[in-house]
């Protein structure tokens, strides 16, 4: 039973500045993906095939950070031509790891990397989609999960809201009954500021949470720097595991430069 | 069709691939005026940003150089790192990460065949299309993609950016009952991986006999995936250590990503490239199945690529199970690390070719100058070189949709990972 194609919402997948692991999380449904392909319309996805960049679609979900003149103009089509607009994974919520570069002098890093810089087109900052354009609904996580995305199109497909958890791995640690790491083994675990979804996969293999899915609402980024500082960590690296995979993100980005204020004191 | 017809196509946004591309084509008098693979996708300074980072986070960040081949980066940074601090992981660690790697080739391979490659072979535009006419095909492709994230996650937790991986080892050891379904599930994948190099190797492709030379990782003993010293086709046999006195980067204006060149000619990384050196390093029943489906090595027609990796579907089958037979979960799944000052550097087979590392290390364990070389930047010279002599040989007086796919199906042949490709930069070298 295959519904009528004019009657399909429109699905458009695309990419900003990002390593496209984000867009696995529909390339790796494998049977999903075909029936996912039955029920929407994808009229543009340029790894998967469609290309139709500029099509009036119902959702669009965007990958990346703008870091270029070009997307600047690009992202502001997208958004003219979308009902919905859905920004999946960390490059398109807070600006990724990319984001790293923002505050450097990226630049000079051009002149000294490229024989050409003049035909490298690139913003000084790597920023999320929000920067730009109204955004609908974020997605978190480095990478974002099929679950999440398909939780969105079931969502959309019903017409409801879609949900997402922005409580901290804390609780997902608790729910799988693992032991805390943190407190444990004195290894300094980002978990209890980092927003759920992932299912508390680092400490489930006993290692840290290194805080790819982002700040999670309401943490405390003051009480876990006191205690990284506890275990032994210097400023600097206390600073360095608010500055990974979300550095940009506002939270994150305050925790790390208190700590590196800290250490100049 | 007159010999002086005027073409001009361009291509502003290739499907299928991973990442930011675009081809121009300029044909004048019947002779090619201007081809170039315009690679845009934006850089992401990678190694400017690894500066000053503690070497314990390398794998985590640079996995995320990749969303497709992260494990081929943790790995080879991982065992750069390793090399420098002298530590000696252990026969468990060493064949897991083996293990590991392999299920990336099985993904990545999967992927490329089924989703990216071959739906141009069929007059498909994509697999979506493909699906209907060959639907049994395209979903042993799925599961078979499915499997090699499966493997990936037993060691990884996830698939793409898997978090298991540490300088020393891996973090945790999965536990023997879940490597016993997954050699149930990799021993029910063999006649099916069997069934797709058949399959691959029925596909009409185009005769088009090209001379390059090949380079990949060559190992005493084994078919190259995690280890080996680098091979050229032409005799050379080199340590990690020297591949910078013989491969060269330069930058183009059209790309953002840099061309890499051996002995000032492009060169070829990848399946094909690796089979053309390596086949004496696969089993005697894949080369018997190598015979029996007519694939002649060493070969010259890229088109076999996609048959390349169908047979390393199957080899890297193979070899996750031959190594998770008699499975025991080690003592401790790494050994520490003290790190030391100095040069790091090492190199693996991506799926989509070698990739090379080297990252300065002072003695606080800080990462103070890296230096990443991807597959696809070393075979950037190489497509555009291809396109030239492939559309030659195909004709320029063909229809302009006919010469805009040929182009297409030329590139896609190297699996470009443009998002790869563009992430890095190049050392600054004065001597």
């Amino acid at each position: 039973m295959s519904a009528n194609a004019s009657v399909r919402p429109r699905v458009a997948v695309h990419k900003f500045s990002s390593c496209d692991g984000c867009q696995l999380a529909f390339l790796n449904l494998g049977e999903d993906l075909l029936t996912l392909a039955s029920r929407v319309d994808l009229v543009h996805f340029a790894e998967a095939g469609p290309l139709d960049a500029d099509a009036e679609v119902d959702v669009a979900f965007v990958e990346g950070s703008v870091s270029t003149p070009e997307d600047l103009e690009r992202i502001q089509r997208i958004r003219a031509r979308s009902r919905v607009l859905v920004a999946i994974g960390a490059c398109a919520v807070s600006g990724g790891i990319q984001g790293l570069r923002n505050g450097a002098d990226s630049a000079s890093w051009v002149a000294r990397i490229y024989d050409h810089p003049e035909a490298i087109a690139s913003l000084e900052h790597s920023t999320p989609i929000a920067t730009h354009v109204a955004v609908d609904f974020e997605l978190w996580g480095c990478p974002v999960t099929g679950t999440q995305v398909l939780g969105v199109v079931n969502a959309l497909l019903l017409g409801v809201s879609p949900r997402d958890n922005a409580d901290k791995v804390c609780t997902e640690c608790k729910r799988q009954g693992y032991p805390c790491v943190l407190v444990a083994r004195g290894i300094p675990c980002m978990g209890p500021v980092t927003r759920a979804g992932c299912g508390a996969l680092c400490p489930g293999l006993g290692r840290d949470c290194y805080g790819c899915f982002g700040p999670a609402e309401s943490a405390n980024t003051d009480a876990l720097s006191a205690q990284f500082a506890r275990l032994g960590l210097d400023t600097q690296a206390i600073a360095r595991r608010f500055q990974s995979i979300n550095s940009q993100a506002p939270m994150f980005r305050q925790a790390a430069d208190k700590a590196r204020a800290a250490g100049n004191e | 069709m007159s010999e002086s017809r005027n073409v001009s196509i361009r291509v502003p946004v290739l499907a299928r691939v991973e990442g930011e591309g675009a081809l121009d084509l300029v044909i004048e008098q019947g002779d090619i005026k201007e081809l170039r693979l315009r690679i845009f996708e934006p850089p992401r300074f990678f190694e400017k940003f690894l500066e000053g980072r503690h070497y314990a986070e390398v794998p985590d960040f640079v996995a995320r150089i990749c969303g497709i081949c992260p494990v081929a980066y943790q790995v080879t940074a991982a065992q750069a790192l390793e090399t420098l601090f002298e530590i000696d992981i252990g026969p468990w660690a060493r064949a897991m990460r083996r293990v590991f790697y392999c299920g990336e080739w099985i993904q990545s391979h999967s992927l490329h065949i089924h989703l990216l490659a071959a739906p141009d072979f069929f007059g498909c535009g994509n697999a979506i299309e493909l699906a209907q006419i060959a639907p049994e095909e395209v979903r042993r492709g799925l599961r078979l993609q499915a499997l090699g994230n499966e493997l990936m996650e037993l060691f990884g937790a996830r698939s793409v950016h898997p978090v298991g991986v540490r300088v020393g080892g891996f973090h945790a050891a999965p536990p023997p009952e879940r490597i016993h379904a997954m050699r149930e599930k990799l021993a029910a994948a063999l006649p099916e991986a069997e069934a797709l190099v058949r399959w691959t190797a029925g596909i009409a492709l185009p005769p088009d006999a090209q001379e390059f030379v090949s380079v990949a990782l060559r190992h005493p003993v084994d078919y190259a995936i995690e280890h080996g010293e680098i091979a050229a086709s032409d005799g050379l046999l080199i340590e990690a250590a020297a591949y910078p006195e013989h491969f060269v980067e330069h930058h183009e204006p059209h790309s953002t990503a840099l061309f890499s060149s051996y002995q000032g000619r492009p060169y070829l990384v990848g399946p094909l490239a690796r089979l053309n050196l390596n086949r004496d390093r696969l089993p005697d029943d894949v080369q018997a199945l190598l015979a029996e489906t007519g694939f002649a090595l060493p070969s010259g027609n890229v088109f076999q690529s996609m048959l390349a990796r169908a047979v390393e579907i199957l080899l890297a089958l193979r070899e996750a199970l031959r190594l998770l037979a008699d499975y025991h979960a080690p003592a401790s799944p790494w050994v520490d690390a003290t790190p030391r000052a100095g040069v790091a550097v090492g190199g693996t087979e991506a799926p989509r070719g070698l990739l090379w590392h080297r990252y300065e290390i002072d003695t606080d364990g800080l990462v103070r100058n890296a230096r990443i070389v991807p597959p696809t930047a070393q075979n950037q010279a190489r497509i555009e070189a291809d396109l030239r002599l492939s559309l030659l040989n195909f004709g320029l007086d063909h229809a302009d949709d006919a010469l805009r796919l040929h182009c297409e199906k030329v590139i896609r042949n190297y699996d470009p990972c443009i998002s790869c490709a563009t992430h890095f930069l190049r050392l600054n070298v004065s001597r």
